[in-house]
């Protein structure tokens, strides 16, 4: 327990560390979410007068939710295109030799992940509050919000990382974001679910990430909605891609 | 050799990089034609900075030099349709294939329609690659991809060869290929080579001349026996088993000839006297009581040379290319050149 | 493995006092050129795969997603793919860019660049040349994008006359852009350099009319920006040949803007070029 507890501390603080020293790794986590932000509250917030759009702390609240999920989820995935340069420039090698715990590699990476979107994260939140979002939630909803944001990242980033192990190229980066961007997008982005049409609506309506999201802006709204369907959906899938990725490191192993 | 005869001819030719030491400073050398020369020195030394300038892909800050009886200056596009360069880096597109390069590359120079493709075939069988040419040279081994940059610098029938490392990196097989068609061009076809190279052999089996470049300015030139020549002596170099002994080791030589250290507490003395002196050297160290790991005779080499000019081996040495200010047009990181 | 006995190869080879061929003429070289950069465009066909699916790929989810907003009053269309397919051409003439871009920048990084500059080579010549491919990439990707919107049910409202100005527009659109792209690799020489101008053209597209029209943008400032932005000019004149037919001032802004990105970009990507293809 102890090799694993210092071998994740060791590869999360190295994780911390870099991302804090290179703006190259910063600045483009928190640029994209509060461009999204600003583009979608900016230029789409007309949106909120269609007939049947309720929702009742606004357009900038209703994207802000959707911006905050998405920005722990690409916390995951830039973190997968870490462990992806590490294989490449053959640091993950170094990795591997060093450490007893190798199951502490992911551990750390993770913890690297979740450190990533804590700043972020919190960007993006002052950002929608000087945006004159409103929040109706009280604070254990808004708890829930940030619970839901960590799980998030915590899926994308086994996501990532077992991607990243499996292929151990740099080329991996397009297989790791794709996915979770059109997942993502897949869902009730810029109007609720009630209001999406067609193919968008019978996808979005089977979409895990549409569960999540729709719980996120009911807790943000003060009227929870699935929580507990949420919760549990980033529960199985981070039980799932924690092992997906664990099945990645061993082939990184076999692989030498 | 007077001026007008040589096909290279260099004065005084100097190139300076903002924030960075002078890369060419002040050299003077002349080839003659149907010669090749040899440009030898490390890595950082200023050989490929030299090359470049003659190439007229990088004006020189100051100085003078004519390449095939053209300015490299006034004069840069009649000297570029005189030589041929395969520089450096490979530079091929692997997206191409090894024919499509030379028609390219004909077509660029004026080659007519009716000829390009003959011209082609015809480089093709002499460079060995007729059953490659139509693989995409992304897929070619090194020693390929070296053979058809020879070509393609051959293409327009150049009276001067521009060859600048030519060799790094091949296997020893591909080398002396190399070397055999460089030999042939220069003397069976009297084509004037200047070739750069930091590995001693090559200089010394190719070249009808050497000049030995350090820090930017020529140390020694002459043929590569002339050279050798001038150190005259064979030296010897002296490895004790204990490696802080060499201070004791060094006074000890010192009575033999000056002796240069090594590191790794090696040193090596000239032998004024020939391997005669061998003998005595052995006995002294017997007396001193110093315990010898090894004891090797050297007769003299390029890079004794080197060492005797310069106060140290050239292989295993060599300072960093400079890496601000590099040439624009290869693309190294660095800020452009604004050319004329 | 041994290199054959000498042959002569060609008039004068290797003999001292051989006379120079002459330059090939200005189009017998960008000919030369061109046919490189659109066999090479060709040959790469996953770098042709990801311009032509990824703009389609958000055609197909936004086109969808946001079919809500034709309920705002005032929306010009009923149909919400009809206003969305110009977006489409725009962010495939983004691609163009990066790959007309990269492809320059890896001449410049592998040297390949010096061996081009050793041939009586013109710069302008090269560069017009080079452009080649990214032109074909833009024929490729207009015709794509167009006969996907139509099978998705778009209406082309100015007709058959209409589709061949709208592919005229959205080619000199992505001419400009692969210019643009040139102009980043002759200025700096490296594909990082091209690749990071990708997210800022990315931003600027959203900060623009591509979602909404510029009257139905509640927000005043981003309104205002969306009012200054010349992307918003290059996708409304799009737009119009789809969803209105033939509205002289929104073609007329969409041309104009497309041709002064094509001017200025152009420009300068001689004048870099010139500085990059340093000769005496």
């Amino acid at each position: 327990m102890r090799g694993f507890v210092f071998v994740a501390r060791g590869v999360a603080w190295r994780s911390i560390h870099n991302t804090l020293v290179s703006p190259a790794i910063l600045l483009p986590s928190i640029i994209f979410p509060l461009f999204f932000l600003v583009a979608f509250a900016g230029g789409l917030s007309r949106l909120a007068d269609v007939p049947n759009f309720h929702y009742g702390p606004g357009y900038t609240a209703f994207v802000f939710v959707f911006v905050f999920l998405q920005s722990a989820a690409f916390g995951g995935v830039f973190t997968g295109f870490a462990v992806a340069r590490d294989f490449e420039s053959g640091f993950a090698r170094r990795l591997m030799l060093s450490a007893p715990r190798r199951s502490g590699i992911i551990a750390g990476y993770a913890i690297g992940a979740l450190a990533r979107w804590s700043i972020t994260g919190t960007v993006v939140t002052v950002a929608g509050l000087i945006a004159g979002m409103n929040i109706d939630g009280s604070g254990t909803d808004l708890l829930g919000l940030v619970g839901l944001g960590i799980i998030f990242n915590f899926v994308a980033a086994m996501w990532g990382c077992g991607v990243a192990m499996f292929l151990r190229t740099e080329q991996a980066g397009a297989l790791i974001q794709m996915p979770v961007f059109v997942l993502l997008f897949l869902a009730p982005v810029y109007v609720p679910l009630t209001l999406l049409t067609g193919w968008i609506h019978d996808v979005a309506r089977l979409n895990p990430a549409s569960v999540v999201l729709e719980a996120g802006r009911g807790l943000l709204a003060a009227s929870p909605v699935d929580v507990g369907l949420a919760f549990g959906l980033l529960a199985a899938c981070a039980v799932l891609l924690a092992l997906f990725a664990r099945r990645g490191l061993a082939s990184a192993e076999r692989a030498g | 050799m007077s001026h007008g005869d040589a096909a290279i001819e260099v004065e005084q030719l100097v190139r300076e990089f903002r924030k960075g030491p002078r890369a060419v400073d002040g050299i003077d050398l002349a080839v003659s034609p149907g010669e090749i020369y040899g440009f030898l020195g490390p890595n950082g030394a200023g050989k490929s900075t030299t090359v470049l300038m003659l190439t007229t892909l990088l004006p020189p800050t100051s100085g003078r030099a004519t390449v095939g009886g053209f300015d490299i200056v006034r004069q840069g596009s009649q000297v570029r349709s005189t030589i041929g360069a395969a520089l450096q880096e490979a530079a091929l597109d692997p997206i191409l294939t090894g024919r499509e390069h030379l028609l390219l590359q004909a077509t660029l120079q004026g080659i007519g329609r009716t000829e390009r493709t003959g011209r082609a075939d015809a480089l093709l069988v002499r460079v060995g690659l007729t059953e490659a040419a139509d693989r995409r040279v992304g897929g070619y081994s090194g020693g390929m991809k070296r053979r058809l940059d020879l070509a393609l610098a051959l293409v327009h029938g150049p009276r001067i060869l521009f060859l600048d490392e030519p060799t790094t990196g091949l296997d020893p097989q591909s080398r002396a290929a190399l070397w055999e068609e460089v030999a042939r061009l220069a003397h069976d076809e009297g084509m004037t080579v200047f070739l750069t190279t930091q590995y001693l052999e090559e200089a010394d089996v190719l070249a009808d001349r050497v000049g030995i470049i350090d820090h930017g300015t020529i140390v020694a030139e002459g043929t590569p026996a002339q050279l050798k020549a001038e150190i005259g002596s064979p030296s010897v170099e002296v490895s004790p088993v204990d490696a802080d002994a060499d201070n004791r080791l060094a006074e000890l030589l010192a009575g033999f000839g000056p002796p240069t250290r090594n590191g790794r507490g090696s040193v090596t003395v000239q032998l004024p006297g020939g391997e005669a002196q061998l003998a005595d050297i052995v006995r002294a160290l017997d007396q001193a009581d110093l315990r010898m790991a090894s004891l090797q005779l050297h007769q003299p080499s390029l890079d004794d040379v080197f060492l005797a000019k310069t106060g140290r081996k050239l292989e295993g040495t060599g300072d960093p290319p400079v890496d601000d200010d590099q040439p624009a047009a290869t693309g190294r990181p660095g800020r452009r050149r604004r050319g004329r | 493995m041994t290199i054959s006995p000498p042959r002569p190869v060609g008039p004068g080879a290797g003999v001292v006092g051989a006379e120079p061929s002459s330059a090939p003429g200005l189009v017998a070289q960008v000919a030369a050129v061109g046919r490189r950069s659109v066999t090479r465009t060709l040959r790469q066909r996953g770098l042709l795969i990801f311009p032509l699916v990824f703009p389609l790929i958000l055609f197909a989810i936004n086109g969808s997603s946001l079919s809500a907003a034709t309920k705002i009053p005032g929306f010009p269309t009923s149909n919400y793919r009809d206003f969305a397919l110009a977006l489409v051409f725009i962010q495939g003439s983004l691609f163009v860019s990066i790959s007309a871009g990269t492809d320059l920048a890896r001449d410049i990084e592998t040297g390949f660049f010096n061996r081009l500059a050793l041939t009586p080579l013109r710069g302008e010549a090269l560069l017009i040349g080079q452009l080649g491919g990214a032109f074909v990439l833009a024929c490729i990707e207009a015709v794509v994008y167009l006969l996907v919107g139509i099978a998705t049910g778009v209406v082309i409202a100015s007709g058959v006359a209409g589709v061949v100005v709208l592919m005229a527009l959205s080619i000199l659109i992505a001419f400009g852009f692969a210019s643009l792209g040139a102009l980043l690799a002759l200025r700096f020489g490296t594909g990082e350099a091209v690749q990071a101008i990708f997210p800022l053209l990315f931003v600027s597209l959203f900060l623009s009319s591509s979602s909404l029209p510029r009257n139905l943008i509640k927000v005043n400032w981003f309104r205002e920006v969306a009012t200054y932005n010349p992307m918003s000019y290059l996708i409304e004149g799009v737009r119009s040949l789809i969803i209105t037919g033939w509205d002289a001032r929104a073609l007329a802004l969409g041309f104009g803007f497309a041709a002064l990105l094509v001017l200025i970009t152009l420009a300068l990507a001689n004048a870099a070029m010139k500085s990059r293809l340093v000769r005496t």
